[in-house]
């Protein structure tokens, strides 16, 4: 017994002493943080922040090749104890999520029986997967193999399905696909996503001036998560109530069920949706990415620059606006009138972009109160410029400054103001857009007893929304179509009290696709009105450039059309700190285009302020159509009635300025969400059975 | 001859992991990937030889001439435990390429039975110093070539496929076993 103690205590003294002796032998400096910050990493050694496990990624942070951010499994604490330990600024770690493009997934018919190994990888090689579709998902699981913490599952319709709250954004299941179906991404970098060629797209989204997903919050209102069907829209639109109601939807017209029946009526969802978040009495949060300390000028509150300076506080950028008029809100509230979209909606809307933290100055114009110079010397990084276009065009007629005769957008500015116009009886609109359209409608809501609308081409050439055009044909405004003015006649008092106009017959096609209007000779004609209104189109309003005293600005190039030139894929402006958008860019054109823009300007904003090259997306679609996606005949369509759009009675409206359009009923909404195939790329969900649906 | 015998009968015949099952958690732990195999299989190569050796002159210098034969496993885990610590800062220190080859493995090896069994193998086979030197050596391969075998079957057997049930450890065992027997089939070679 005392022998074996001590024996053991001998081998044991033996064995102590050689090892503490060799510590000191072999010992090699190590620095103790590196210990320190393993144990507050998440020791998974998942591999997700690119070393091999958490030791090495310790000892990247210690030695400074790495942020204390670094690790994207460990918790906000886990990153603070590390940046303590490593006594530096935490920094911002934006923490990725895995999302999955493809919805396609058994939908998508086989090309080929696969009986190989069961590996994605294997089947990719053999013609890109056994799948119709050249992109989706092809479904063996490369994915839920590589996903270390069980977040990824193939779902039941054959596409994988992610667990956001066991997602840690490692990365993983991206490099396993072989195709593109699996994205690890930021908010950011989701928000400033934008439609490229190989992307799982159906064609409305790919239409969609915005590029919202239309299907996936069709399909959010489906399933009755209205707060999620408002948020993908918010991920693109950041005024989903006024695009809702003034909106003229590109998107339906690529409508798959369009093709066989009538198209499902995109808008007027998106219109019930946002409403419902306006009804509800709360606002949905809006997700922000942390702080980068950027600041940006946003020069115009139209939807451009509210759409821009939206995008880039949600990327975490500071963004003060700065408009010219009393409030914001651009020609939404200025050039459309209230009973298309109501000023208490858009207050609404507004404000629920402000409350994200922007700032905004009202009552001061770009080139009279401030300038690029005193924008520069405030400290701004970037300017964006979206000053719309606000001047109208003249006729060039004799007479057209008359008493009695207005320009189009000042006169709807002026009216929505609030301001006192001395009307007359009779009024004739020169033009066929939009606001010649919203003039009228106005004119007549302001109890005239009779508006023309003149317009040198015929109603199949008009430019206003087809919807718009129905609405004013049932409250009664007359048209006068093939005539250009010729002249405004004034009276006694120099008031203007008729309006001659020149018929015109249709010729050859022009450069626009639409038959050239040519005069007939000797056919003057005169209409009696007391007002005449010509809305014949705008253009940007650049006295900006003149008014500045600094050089800097002077170097702004513009177009023939007198709107600012820029690339058209970066929409960097002539001055590389200068991004613009909307009118001022395009001129005259959609509330969605605008918004599209903006997020687009906010975009390549966001790359400059980085120090990055300022590049257009890779394979940009920009509303260019995949062409795989558009069908010319599509199977398996029962016809359905598109939901009807709710609307007052042409009795009630003429005598107010209330809105006329109204929201889908909740069953209605849900019925016309019902009509929506659920389209991607190529598959879809057809009504009635149908090869791909099994 | 003796010591080709030997050499033979560790690999084949006596395979540490196939014929007398021991070191299985390494064997289904590190199995997944070829990679960590090969590594584990080097480490355990290395160790093996290395305890062989320690363990044979403790025996014979040590537990034997102070006639403590009955304290042969106690003794032979501190010793082990404390050689796999000695090289492993021996490594650092001396030959970091090397040990950032086998590094992380190292430590898993502290208490590995294959190790264990095997340094008591050549005890109980009163193996001369070389021969047990050699028998280590041979068993240490052995464990390596099941190791780095099994490794590639279920690098392949993951991308098979398997019935729910039967996925991952479940498919590992049953290949094992399959594998143990036809080791078995060396049996009564030497």
């Amino acid at each position: 017994m005392i022998s074996a103690l001590l024996f053991m205590l001998g081998i044991g003294a033996l064995c102590g002493i050689v090892l503490s002796l060799s510590s000191k032998v072999f010992y090699v400096y190590e620095d103790p943080r590196i210990a320190q910050v393993e144990n507050n990493l998440a020791g998974a050694n998942c591999g997700g922040c690119g070393y091999a496990g958490c030791s090495a990624a310790a000892e990247a942070i210690v030695t400074g090749k790495e942020a204390p951010s670094l690790c994207i499994v460990s918790s906000k604490e886990g990153i603070e104890q590390v940046a303590k330990i490593m006594g530096v600024d935490a920094g911002s770690a934006e923490s990725p999520l895995s999302y999955n493009m493809c919805e396609g997934g058994n939908r998508a018919d086989d090309k080929y029986h696969y009986m190989g190994v069961s590996s994605c990888k294997a089947m990719s090689l053999v013609f890109g997967g056994k799948r119709v579709c050249g992109v989706g998902c092809i479904g063996l699981g490369d994915c839920v193999k590589a996903c270390k913490f069980d977040a990824v599952i193939i779902g039941p319709n054959g596409y994988p399905v992610i667990d956001d709250d066991k997602c840690v954004g490692c990365g993983a299941c991206q490099q396993a696909c072989p195709k593109d179906i699996i994205a690890v991404n930021t908010l950011s970098e989701q928000l400033m996503k934008f439609n490229q060629k190989q992307d799982a797209l159906a064609p409305c989204a790919q239409t969609c001036p915005a590029e919202i997903n239309i299907p996936r919050y069709i399909n959010q209102l489906k399933e009755g998560k209205y707060k999620e069907a408002v948020q993908t829209i918010r991920m693109r639109n950041p005024l989903p109530l006024a695009c809702g109601r003034v909106c003229p939807h590109p998107c339906e017209d690529e409508c798959r069920r369009g093709i066989e029946d009538e198209a499902v009526s995109i808008n007027q969802l998106k219109r019930f949706v946002s409403d419902y978040e306006m009804n509800s009495g709360s606002r949905i949060p809006i997700k922000c990415a942390p702080d980068t300390g950027k600041k940006i000028a946003v020069v115009g509150g139209g939807p451009s620059g509210l759409s821009c300076a939206f995008f880039l506080r949600r990327i975490g950028h500071e963004v003060d606006i700065f408009e010219a008029m009393p409030k914001l809100g651009g020609m939404l509230r200025y050039g459309i009138p209230e009973y298309r979209l109501p000023k208490k909606v858009l207050d609404w809307e507004i404000q629920g972009i402000l409350d994200l933290g922007i700032k905004s100055y009202s009552h001061v114009r770009f080139g009279v109160d401030f300038g690029l110079g005193s924008l520069m010397a405030s400290g701004y990084n970037a300017v964006f410029l979206g000053v719309g276009a606000w001047k109208d065009y003249s006729l060039g007629i004799e007479g057209e400054d008359l008493d009695g005769c207005f320009t189009g957008i000042d006169f709807l500015q002026r009216m929505s103001s609030g301001e006192k116009i001395k009307l007359g009886r009779t009024a004739a609109i020169v033009g066929g857009g939009n606001t010649a359209v919203d003039c009228a409608r106005t004119l007549l809501r302001c109890g005239l007893e009779k508006v023309y609308m003149v317009y040198r081409r015929t109603r199949k050439e008009m430019p206003a929304n087809e919807v718009e055009i129905v609405a004013s044909e049932e409250e009664g405004i007359d048209f006068v179509f093939l005539a250009a003015p010729t002249r405004v006649i004034a009276n006694q008092e120099g008031h203007c009290c008729q309006l001659e106009y020149l018929k015109m017959k249709l010729g050859e096609p022009d450069a626009s696709g639409r038959r050239r209007p040519e005069p007939v000779e000797g056919s003057e004609t005169s209409l009696p009105v007391d007002m005449v209104i010509s809305a014949i189109g705008q253009s940007p309003d650049s006295s900006f450039k003149n008014a500045a005293p600094h050089k800097r600005i002077t170097e702004l190039e513009l177009t023939r059309w007198n709107t600012i030139d820029n690339d058209p894929s970066t929409l960097q402006a002539s001055i590389p700190y200068i991004f613009t958008a909307g009118d001022a860019a395009t001129g005259p054109s959609l509330v969605v285009d605008a918004i599209g823009g903006g997020r687009r300007a906010a975009r390549s904003i966001d790359l400059f302020l980085k120090g990055k090259a300022v590049e257009p997306v890779e394979h940009s679609l920009q509303q260019k159509r995949i062409r795989e996606s558009i069908f010319s005949k599509v199977d398996g369509i029962q016809k359905k009635a598109r939901a009807k759009m709710p609307e007052i009675h042409v009795n009630q409206r003429l005598d107010s300025m209330i809105e006329v359009d109204l929201v889908l009923p909740e069953e209605a909404a849900h019925k016309e969400a019902e009509r929506c195939l659920n389209c991607c790329r190529i598959c879809y969900n057809p009504d009635t059975d149908f090869p791909i649906a099994n | 001859m003796e010591y080709f015998e030997i050499f033979i009968a560790g690999i084949f015949i006596n395979n540490i992991l196939l014929a007398q099952f021991l070191g299985n958690c390494p064997f289904l732990g590190t199995s997944k990937k070829m990679e960590t195999a090969v590594g584990m299989a080097m480490a355990v190569i290395f160790v093996l030889v290395m305890a062989g050796m320690i363990t044979w002159i403790v025996d014979t210098y040590l537990l034997k001439a102070l006639d403590v034969e009955y304290l042969r496993t106690v003794s032979f885990i501190l010793v082990i435990a404390s050689l796999v610590q000695f090289v492993e800062m021996f490594l650092k220190k001396s030959i970091p390429a090397l040990y950032a080859g086998l590094g992380i493995f190292l430590p898993l090896i502290t208490t590995n039975c294959a190790v264990m069994g095997a340094c008591l193998l050549n005890i109980s086979k009163e193996y001369s110093f070389l021969s047990a030197l050699v028998s280590s050596f041979s068993y240490a391969v052995g464990f390596g070539l099941a190791l780095v075998l099994f490794a590639g079957l279920r690098e392949r057997i993951n991308l098979a496929r398997v019935p729910k049930p039967l996925q991952d450890t479940s498919i590992g065992l049953i290949t094992a076993g399959m594998i143990a027997l036809t080791f078995m089939s060396f049996k009564g070679m030497v």
